[in-house]
C-alpha cells in the first residue's frame, strides 16, 4: 500500500497548508483582504517612478509626506478598475484627499487614454510599468486602494474595487478623524 | 413559523441521510436485502425534506419574510420574482442548500435509473452519497442556515446584490453546481468499486453516463458563467483567471480527462487505478472549490462572505472524504492492477497523452491559484499570479492536446492502423492550413501573430476531422453509434471554441471614447454615433440610457441602447453593455461616465467571432448528451457485451 499513498499524503500536506490559514485568519492574525497585514501600521513603501500623464515628471513618495494620501493600485487591463473607476472620481470631486494612481504592469500610452476618456480622478499617477513597487505594496492584484497617514504610515489596505459603502465605513472615519 | 419548518425539514432530512450512509454501507457489507432497500427509501425521504426546506426558502424570499436574516441580506420589496427566487442561491447559506438539493436529486436519479445495477453495489453508492450528503446537511444546520431569525425583522430587505440581477446569473449556479455535484456520482461510484475490490468493463460502463452528465452540466454552467460576464460586466472579457472561476475549470478539467480514461477502461481494462484516481480527484477538485469559494481564503470577486468557522468545517468535510478515499485507494489499488498492453501508437496512448495534457493543465492551474497563498503561508514574500501567468501556462498543454484530439479520435485500439483516415487526416491538415491562412489574410487582413495561425488551423482541423466518421459512415449508409456520434459532436465543438477564442483574442478592437451628441468614432470599419441619452426607470433602479447608431460605409447597421444603472438600495452603479450580435463578429457599447458639456465617456468594442465561443461549448455539451443516451448504457448489468464490440467508440 505504501507505493500507493502519495496522493493521500499530498492531499493531508494541502489540508495543513488551508488549517494553517483559516486558523491564522481566526485569530485575526491574517487577513487575505488586506493580504499584507504586516504592512498595516508600518512605513508606506517608498518608490520613484515616471509619471504617465507627464513622462518628464516623477511622482516621489517622499513628496507625498505630510499630508495623507490615497494610493490606488489599477491598470487598463483590469476590468473590476473600470468598474471602481466613477467611484474613484467620486471620491476625487468630494473629498480632500490626493488619490496616487499607480498604475501597474500598463503601458502609459494606453493609461493616458484611459484618463482622457474616461475622467482622471488622481493627482499623480505612477507607472509601475515593471511591477516592482506592487511587490514592495504587496499587492496581490488589482484594484487595491492604500490609505497613507501624514506620517508615512499605511492605515489600511483594500483588495478590490472601491465602492462607495467601503469608502464611507472604512476610510472616511480615519480621514475626518483627522491626520494622524 | 413557515421558517421553522424549514429548519425541521432539514434536521429530518440529516437524520434519513445519515440513515441512507448506514443502511446503504452496512447493508451492503453484510448483505442484508432489507437494508440495502432501506437505504433506496431513505434516498427518496432526503429528497423530499431537501426539497421541502428548499421550497420554504424560496417561499419566505417571495413573501417578502424580512423576520428571516437571509431574506433581508438578499432580498427587498422591489425585487423582481425572477430574482427573488434566483436569491435563493444569491448567497452562502441558500446556495449551500442548493448544493445538497441538488446532490439529493443526483442520488435520487441514481437510485431510480440503476435497476440494473447488482443491488451490493447500488447499496454502497448510495451510502457513500449518503455519507457526502450527511457531512453537508450538518455544515447547513450548525454553521450556515438560511433560516435564522431576524429580532427584530427588518423594515426591507438590504437587496439582492446588483451584478446578480440578470437572467443569465439565475441559470448559472444551479447548473454550475449540477455538474460541480454530479461528480459526487463517479466520486461515489469509485469508493463503492474500491469497497468490493471489484472494477471491471461492466463498471466503468455503468459510470460513464453519469459522469459524462454531470460533466455535461458543468460545460454549460462554465459557460453560462462567461458568457454573463461578457456581457454583465461591461467590459467585454469573457474568462478573466479569477480563482472562482478556476475552482470551477479544474473540476472540468478533471472530468475531461475521467470520461476519457474511462472509456479505456470499459473498452480494454486498462488505466484501472488511474480511473479510480481521476474519479477521486474530480470530486476533491470540486469540494476544493466549493472550500475556495466559501472559506475566504481567496481573494475573489466571486467569494460568499468570509467565515473562518465555516471554513474549518468544509475542510474538515473535505479532508474527510479525499483523504479517506485516497487512504483506500491506497489499500486497494495493488489489488486492482490492468491486464493487458497497447502499443506505443495506439488509441491508448493518445488517450493516455489527452489525460496526462488534461491533469498538467489542471495542476497548473491549481499550483497558480494557490501560489499567492502557499507564499503567503511560508512568509516568502508576495508574487502576483494574474492572466499574464494562466495565458501563458495554459496553452502549453492545451496547443499540444487540441492537435492530439484531431488525430487520437481516428486511431485504433492496441495498435494504431490509420489507414485511409491517415490520407484523410493529411488532407484535412492541408485544408485546414489554407483555411486558415484566408481566414487571417483574407477576412481579416492582417498576419497577426503565427498563433493565430496555428489556432485557426487547430480549430479547423478538428472540425474537419471530427465530421470524417459521421460523414464516412452517412455515405456508405451506415449505422453509427450515439456514443460514437456523441464524441464527433463534442470535439467538432472544440474546434468551434478554438476558432471562437483564436479570433477574438487576435482581432479584437477596443476603443475608450468620448462623444458628444451627434459625434461619431469608428472603429474596425464601423462607425458608431452618439444620439444621447435619457433616464428610464426600473422596477429597482433608475438607469441613464445611451443610444448609439452604428453605420458600416454609410449603410446603417444597427441602433444600440446601453444603460448605466444606480439600483435604489445598494447604490453602485452597474452597466448594461449594449451588443450587436452578427454571425461573424459582435459590436460593444458600454456607456461610461458623464463628462460633462454633453460628453459622454464609452467603451466600443468589435469583437469577431466571439459567439464561437460559447457555440463550442454548449456543442460539448450537446455532444455529451447524445453519447450519454447510448444505447449500451441502459442494458441491464446482467448482460455485459463483449468489450470492444465497438471499437471506434470513445
Amino acid at each position: 500500500m505504501w507505493r500507493h499513498l502519495g496522493p493521500a499524503l499530498a492531499f493531508i500536506l494541502l489540508g495543513g497548508l488551508f488549517a494553517v490559514v483559516l486558523v491564522r485568519i481566526g485569530n485575526g492574525r491574517l487577513d487575505v483582504r488586506e493580504i499584507q497585514s504586516p504592512l498595516i501600521g508600518k512605513a508606506a513603501p517608498s518608490f520613484r517612478l515616471a509619471s504617465v500623464t507627464d513622462g518628464s515628471q516623477w511622482v516621489d513618495s517622499r513628496e507625498l509626506a505630510g499630508k495623507m494620501y490615497v494610493l490606488n493600485v489599477w491598470g487598463t487591463w483590469c476590468a473590476a478598475c473600470r468598474d471602481e473607476h466613477p467611484v474613484l472620481l467620486e471620491i476625487a470631486r468630494s473629498a480632500h484627499v490626493p488619490i496616487i494612481g499607480l498604475d501597474w504592469k500598463d503601458e502609459p500610452e494606453t493609461a493616458r487614454e484611459f484618463l482622457a476618456t474616461l475622467g482622471n480622478p488622481y493627482a499623480a499617477v505612477a507607472a509601475d510599468r515593471d511591477g516592482r513597487v506592487a511587490i514592495d505594496w504587496g499587492v496581490y492584484g488589482a484594484p487595491e486602494t492604500f490609505l497613507v497617514s501624514a506620517s508615512g504610515q499605511v492605515l489600511i489596505k483594500q483588495v478590490g474595487p472601491m465602492t462607495p459603502q467601503i469608502w464611507s465605513d472604512r476610510f472616511l472615519p480615519l480621514l475626518t478623524g483627522g491626520a494622524r | 413559523m413557515i421558517p421553522e419548518l424549514g429548519t425541521l425539514a432539514l434536521a429530518i432530512a440529516l437524520v434519513l441521510s445519515l440513515a441512507q450512509a448506514g443502511f446503504g454501507l452496512f447493508g451492503a457489507h453484510t448483505e442484508r436485502l432489507g437494508w440495502m432497500q432501506a437505504a433506496r427509501s431513505a434516498v427518496t425521504g432526503v429528497w423530499l425534506f431537501v426539497a421541502l426546506a428548499f421550497g420554504v426558502l424560496v417561499f419566505t424570499l417571495v413573501t417578502h419574510d424580512f423576520s428571516v436574516t437571509y431574506v433581508a441580506q438578499n432580498s427587498n420589496s422591489a425585487l423582481p420574482l425572477l430574482y427573488r427566487v434566483a436569491a435563493a442561491w444569491g448567497a452562502h447559506e441558500g446556495s449551500l442548500l442548493l448544493w445538497t438539493l441538488i446532490l439529493a436529486t443526483w442520488a435520487l436519479l441514481v437510485s431510480v435509473f440503476s435497476a440494473g445495477l447488482p443491488s451490493v453495489f447500488r447499496a454502497r453508492v448510495l451510502g457513500v452519497l449518503g455519507l457526502v450528503g450527511s457531512g453537508f446537511l450538518a455544515f447547513t444546520l450548525l454553521t450556515s442556515s438560511p433560516f435564522a431569525r431576524l429580532i427584530p425583522a427588518a423594515p426591507d430587505g438590504a437587496d439582492l446584490n446588483p451584478i446578480l440581477q440578470d437572467p443569465a446569473l439565475a441559470a448559472h449556479p444551479p447548473m454550475l453546481y449540477m455538474g460541480y455535484v454530479g461528480t459526487a456520482v463517479a466520486f461515489a461510484f469509485a469508493v463503492a468499486a474500491m469497497l468490493s475490490g471489484r472494477l471491471d468493463a461492466a463498471w466503468a460502463r455503468w459510470t460513464r453516463p453519469w459522469t459524462v452528465a454531470a460533466w455535461m452540466c458543468l460545460t454549460v454552467g462554465i459557460a453560462l458563467g462567461s458568457w454573463w460576464a461578457y456581457y454583465e460586466l461591461g467590459w467585454g472579457g469573457w474568462w478573466f483567471w479569477d480563482p472562482v472561476e478556476n475552482a470551477s475549470f479544474m473540476p472540468w478539467l478533471a472530468t475531461t480527462a475521467l470520461i476519457h480514461s474511462l472509456a479505456v477502461t470499459e473498452k480494454r481494462g486498462l488505466f484501472k487505478q488511474w480511473t479510480l484516481l481521476l474519479a477521486i480527484f474530480a470530486f476533491s477538485l470540486s469540494l476544493l472549490g466549493t472550500f475556495l469559494v466559501r472559506s475566504g481564503v481567496l481573494v475573489s470577486v466571486h467569494a460568499f462572505a468570509a467565515d473562518p468557522s465555516r471554513g474549518l468545517f468544509i475542510l474538515g468535510l473535505l479532508m474527510f472524504f479525499i483523504v479517506g478515499s485516497l487512504l483506500l485507494y491506497a489499500f486497494r489499488a495493488a489489488s486492482l492492477k490492468s491486464e493487458g498492453g497497447f502499443a506505443v501508437v495506439s488509441r491508448e496512448s493518445f488517450l493516455l497523452l489527452n489525460n496526462a495534457l488534461l491533469v498538467a493543465a489542471a495542476g497548473l492551474i491549481l499550483v497558480g491559484t494557490l501560489w499567492p497563498l502557499l507564499m503567503d503561508v511560508l512568509s516568502l514574500g508576495k508574487i502576483s499570479v494574474g492572466p499574464p501567468y494562466f495565458n501563458v501556462v495554459f496553452l502549453v498543454p492545451t496547443l499540444p492536446l487540441v492537435v492530439l484530439v484531431g488525430i487520437g479520435m481516428h486511431a485504433t485500439w492496441q495498435r494504431a492502423r490509420l489507414g485511409y483516415r491517415g490520407r484523410w487526416l493529411v488532407m484535412i491538415a492541408g485544408v485546414a492550413l489554407v483555411a486558415a491562412w484566408g481566414i487571417a489574410f483574407g477576412a481579416y487582413r492582417q498576419s497577426g501573430l503565427a498563433l493565430t495561425l496555428v489556432g485557426f488551423t487547430a480549430g479547423l482541423f478538428v472540425i474537419g476531422s471530427a465530421l470524417v466518421e459521421p460523414w464516412q459512415r452517412l455515405r456508405h449508409r451506415q449505422p453509427l453509434s450515439r456514443a460514437a456520434l456523441g464524441m464527433a459532436i463534442a470535439h467538432l465543438g472544440i474546434g468551434i471554441f478554438v476558432i471562437g477564442v483564436t479570433g477574438v483574442t487576435s482581432y479584437k478592437v477596443e476603443k475608450d471614447v468620448s462623444l458628444g451628441v451627434g459625434q461619431s468614432a469608428e472603429i474596425a470599419g464601423y462607425r458608431f454615433t452618439f444620439l444621447g441619452t435619457h433616464p428610464v426607470t426600473g422596477p429597482n433602479y433608475e438607469a441613464i440610457e445611451g443610444r448609439v447608431a452604428i453605420s458600416r460605409e454609410g449603410k446603417p447597421v444597427t441602433e444600440l441602447r446601453t444603460q448605466k444603472r444606480t439600483y435604489r438600495v445598494q447604490r453602485n452603479p452597474m452597466t448594461q453593455a449594449g451588443i450587436a450580435v452578427a454571425w461573424n463578429r459582435d459590436l460593444f457599447v458600454a456607456l461610461g461616465e458623464d463628462l460633462g458639456a454633453g460628453q459622454w465617456s464609452m467603451r466600443l468594442q468589435y469583437k469577431p467571432l466571439v459567439r464561437y465561443l460559447w457555440i463550442g461549448a454548449l456543442v460539448m455539451a450537446f455532444g455529451g448528451l447524445i453519447a450519454m443516451l447510448d444505447r449500451r448504457y441502459r442494458r441491464s448489468a446482467a448482460a455485459t457485451p463483449e468489450p470492444a464490440a465497438d471499437a471506434r467508440a470513445p
